[in-house]
């Protein structure tokens, strides 16, 4: 590895300097300033900054291991149950909010600030550079390591200033800033400074300045943004306001005011699945969803597609269709015979084939509250059992399965209930299969009259319905940006080389031109070799120089140095 | 959607089969090169060794033929008929997998890359063509045995563990992002695999240059003919800058198609976070070869632990975490 340390690699001055610098302050004994700035030093060095992109990996394993709140909250609760031993220590320790934990966000935050500790300094540098000249021609160009020679027929009285000149414009033609360093006397060697690949070094800033960018966007998005949930029955109508959420979640600075009043119809709902495939028969292939909104209460309407990998944006928001299921119309009918509900109630899917699981409350019953849990079954077929299950997730042959339940639904106290589950705490049982009136089971258009005139219920129809999830997040446009920007830095700072480049020239006193050039990479570059090759090929045309096999030229094989008898004392003045 | 044509499919697997087939003789011609070349290269060496005892000028000439074996460019020198023979049967059985890839694709009437099987012969089939593409420039037939090898293993668990015959797409993943998300990730990931075989022959060649720096003995002839760990080093150091930037994008593409399907473009799922870990280690690793101290076999060892969790976040992470990415088919 001898090799490396010498030429490819080298980190960027200021890195570079930054690592003697440490060097010189091993021992703080320098005070308080002394310390920070010791601290600062160490913080934006190289190896810190490794370090803590290793440490940044190690700690986002956890996160894959454990439930995550943010994700699963309800999966979260069941862990601690499952695991009352370890489960709350993990939790002390942040385990299921890894991402917003203490330990996860010093380690970013540390590395970020590392970061601009570190771009600072060095886009300081690499300004100072991208202004001044290449730098000076060094003195023995034999030992770069792309070196080679060229010479001039005395014939062509080319002469050394001007062979300088016209290397220089044909090292600036191929993308080389150049300084022509033209000699002081009539035969002193003249050179030509050349560097290329400025744009390296900033790529490689902006890709670092893009990871902030990107940093500070989603930080946005959490500050500013909101999501929520909704679901939609065809025919509903969804208004962007607060009441039209089913759950909402505001971001830590979000004001309500900040919603758009925009509205929008679920007019109908497609599904198709697959009839040809033999392990995949029934698995779904597309879900449509066609919607009408409105941007504002008196914008005009539009007609609008929603499927799964396309959401609407309308309104500053993005709506997505995350979920989909069955919402049997039904009505109820208290033991009054008066109409207590009616309606379509969503059912909630628990498998493939739509085997989904319905309760029905209708609290306005009278002279009792009335309420029904079960199931919807698409495609009913009777099991050996007698059981029914559902055996297509299309709607062939639907099926209600329900018990019935009288007395006080709860729902009176005010306190906030799941609208998908029954408290049974105050409820009497009425059907049921071990219930002597059995349990009800309704095909589509019947229906059933509950033992004693204590109600009714009807399956009238049926409907589709969605489950939305409405975000806002005003950091992501930002976020985009930021990477497409340091994407770009990236591939700039990866695939570009930086070079120098010298040529120098000197008169032989019978009269041929010799030149000699040299080139040097800054970092990692394997097409340095071809490079020299190309710039030899284009002196040479520009010279008119045959452009024959190449030899590869060793030191002392007719270089500028040994035209060296015009002037007897070679004097390099380059500055 | 077009529709599925089962008889294609067979078709097609039958064509996976026997590529699976001709990539494991192919492995077994490399792995026969790597052991009779070195024989050769010792048998070189034991000449010059004679040359050197009987002419005193034979110093310099041992170097160089040593050299032979081993070019440090990396362009071809001398013949190696079991390495000819292997590269051969690899082409051969590139062909098969591309009639196996493309009958695939034409039998599901979409892009072959939607499901574990798929990923595994598509990506199997792209390690042995960016392996082949750079076998025009490059000599790097001392891969052969890790490259086939690691291609026959894809294909036999393509076969045996995540078999899944030919179908739709769920409608989560019928998206043009599945191209080009999915397409990016398997191409970097078959770069990644070239750049995990270099760094583990960087690693064995930088000790056996260091015994032969500490005078020992060389123990076998098999690293003969491979080139010296600075020129792997290099070299995968190359690959890996490509593959990084193909990573970028994947992460890149991935979340803007999951803000397109879940409403959020990153949510550390499961495969998130996998994926997360990995550019995080390689851009760890991109640094490393510019700390000092750290380039190297620090460098490889990262490059080696990046392809680790590679293969983890496609098969353990795929198979037993639950997340949004379920999608292997399995
Ligand atoms: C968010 C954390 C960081 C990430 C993801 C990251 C990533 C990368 C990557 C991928 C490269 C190679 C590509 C290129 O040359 O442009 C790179 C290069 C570089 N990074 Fe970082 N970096 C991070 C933080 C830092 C910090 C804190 C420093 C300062 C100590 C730093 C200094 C450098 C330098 C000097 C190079 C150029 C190396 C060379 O010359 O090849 N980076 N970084």
């Amino acid at each position: 590895m001898s090799e490396k340390n010498t030429s490819p690699t080298e980190p960027a001055p200021a890195a570079r300097g930054k690592q003697s610098q440490r060097g010189d302050v091993a021992l703080p004994a320098l005070g308080v300033l002394g310390m920070l700035r010791w601290a600062w030093t160490q913080l934006t060095s190289m190896k810190t900054a490794l370090f803590l992109l290793l440490l940044l990996a190690v700690a986002a394993v956890p996160g894959s291991l454990f439930p995550q709140r943010p994700a699963n909250p309800a999966v979260v609760t069941q862990y601690l149950k499952d695991h009352p031993d370890y489960g709350p220590v993990l939790d002390t320790l942040q385990m299921f909010d890894v991402y917003s934990s203490a330990w996860f966000s010093a380690v970013y935050l540390l590395l970020f600030i590392s970061l601009i500790g570190c771009i600072i300094p060095r886009a300081i540098a690499h300004w100072r550079q991208w202004r001044s000249q290449p730098p000076r021609t060094p003195a023995r160009l034999s030992r770069l390591s792309e070196y080679g020679t060229l010479v001039v027929p005395a014939e062509k009285r080319l002469g050394a200033a001007h062979a300088a000149e016209q290397a220089a414009a044909v090292l600036k033609r191929r993308g080389y800033r150049v300084d022509l360093r033209p000699g002081d006397a009539p035969n002193a060697f003249s050179s030509v400074g050349a560097e290329k690949g400025y744009l390296k070094e900033l790529g490689n800033l902006c890709f670092h300045a893009g990871l902030v960018g990107v940093l500070v966007s989603v930080a946005i998005g959490g500050l500013f943004g909101y999501s929520g949930q909704r679901t939609l029955v065809e025919g509903e109508t969804f208004v962007n306001t607060l009441v039209g959420y089913d759950t909402f979640t505001p971001g830590t600075n979000f004001q309500s005011s900040s919603l758009s009043p925009y509205s929008l119809q679920l007019d109908r709902f497609e599904v198709r699945y697959d009839r040809e495939s033999v392990k995949q028969f029934g698995q779904p292939l597309d879900f449509t969803g066609y919607l009408t909104t409105t941007d504002s209460p008196d914008a005009e309407p539009r007609q609008r597609i929603l499927k799964v990998n396309d959401p609407v944006m309308i309104g500053g928001t993005s709506v997505y269709l995350v979920g989909n299921g069955y919402a049997p119309v039904v009505t109820v009918r208290g033991g009054d015979g008066q109409i207590a509900y009616q309606g379509p109630i969503p059912s909630i899917p628990t498998d493939a084939v739509y085997t989904s699981t319905i309760v029905i409350k209708a609290p306005d019953a009278r002279p009792t509250q009335l309420g029904f849990v079960g199931f919807f079954l698409p495609t009913s077929v009777e099991g050996k059992d007698g059981v029914a299950f559902s055996a297509d997730p299309d709607p062939l042959n639907v099926q209600l399965n329900l018990n019935s339940y009288v007395g006080d639904l709860g729902l009176d106290a005010g306190t906030p209930q799941n609208v998908y589950a029954l408290d049974i705490a105050k409820l009497t049982q009425v059907n049921g299969r071990d219930k002597p009136a059995g349990g009800i089971v309704l095909g589509a258009g019947e229906s059933y009259t509950l033992p004693d005139g204590q109600g009714s219920i009807s399956f009238d129809g049926l409907k589709r319905f969605v489950a939305l999830d409405i975000h806002h997040n005003p950091g992501q446009l930002g976020a985009l940006a930021f990477s497409v920007f340091s994407l770009m830095g990236l591939v700039i700072s990866l695939f570009l080389s930086r070079r120098r480049l010298w040529v120098r020239v000197g008169q032989h006193e019978d009269g041929r031109t010799m030149v000699e050039y040299g080139l040097l990479a800054r970092g990692e570059d394997y097409g340095l070799a071809a490079e020299g090759r190309a710039v030899r090929a284009a002196l040479a045309e520009a010279w008119g120089l045959p452009a024959g096999p190449e030899q590869t030229p060793s030191a002392g094989q007719g270089t500028a140095a040994d035209a060296t008898p015009t002037t007897s004392t070679p004097t390099h003045k380059d500055a | 959607m077009p529709e599925i044509n089962p008889l294609l499919g067979s078709y097609s697997e039958l064509f996976m089969l026997l590529t699976a087939g001709t990539y494991a003789v192919a492995f077994f011609a490399f792995a026969w090169d790597v052991a009779t070349s070195g024989r050769v290269a010792q048998l070189d060496a034991a000449r010059l060794a004679g040359q050197k005892a009987a002419a005193q000028t034979a110093g310099a000439q041992g170097a160089v033929a040593t050299a032979v074996v081993a070019d440090p460019g990396l362009t071809y020198v001398g013949t190696r008929k079991a390495a000819r023979v292997g590269v051969a049967l690899s082409i051969l059985g590139l062909a098969l997998h591309a009639a196996g890839v493309v009958t695939r694709g034409i039998a599901a009437g979409r892009v072959p890359w939607g499901n574990m099987y798929e990923f595994c012969t598509t990506g199997a089939f792209l390690v042995v063509a960016v392996f082949l593409a750079v076998l025009i420039r490059r000599d790097l037939r001392f891969l052969g045995i890790f490259v086939l090898g690691l291609a026959t293993v894809m294909m036999v668990a393509a076969a045996v563990a995540f078999w899944t015959p030919v179908g739709h797409l769920v409608p989560a993943l019928q998206s043009y992002w599945l191209i080009i998300h999915v397409s990016i990730a398997v191409l970097s990931s078959a770069l990644f695999t070239l750049t995990f075989s270099l760094g583990v022959l960087q690693l064995i060649q930088g000790r056996r240059e260091a015994r032969i720096a500490a005078g020992e003995a060389e123990r076998s002839g098999f690293m003969r003919i491979v080139p010296s760990s600075l020129t792997l080093e290099t070299l995968s150091y190359r690959i890996n800058t490509i593959a990084f930037v193909g990573w970028t994008l994947t992460v890149m593409f991935g979340a803007i198609w999951a803000e397109k399907a879940w409403g959020r473009f990153w949510g550390w799922d499961t495969k998130e976070v996998w994926s997360f870990v990995i550019w995080v280690v390689y851009a760890a690793y991109l640094h490393a070869r510019a700390t000092r101290g750290w380039n190297g076999a620090r460098a490889a060892w990262l490059s080696i632990v990046g392809y680790l969790c590679v293969i983890f976040n496609f098969t353990i992470v795929n198979m037993y975490f639950s997340g949004l990415h379920s999608y292997s088919g399995l």
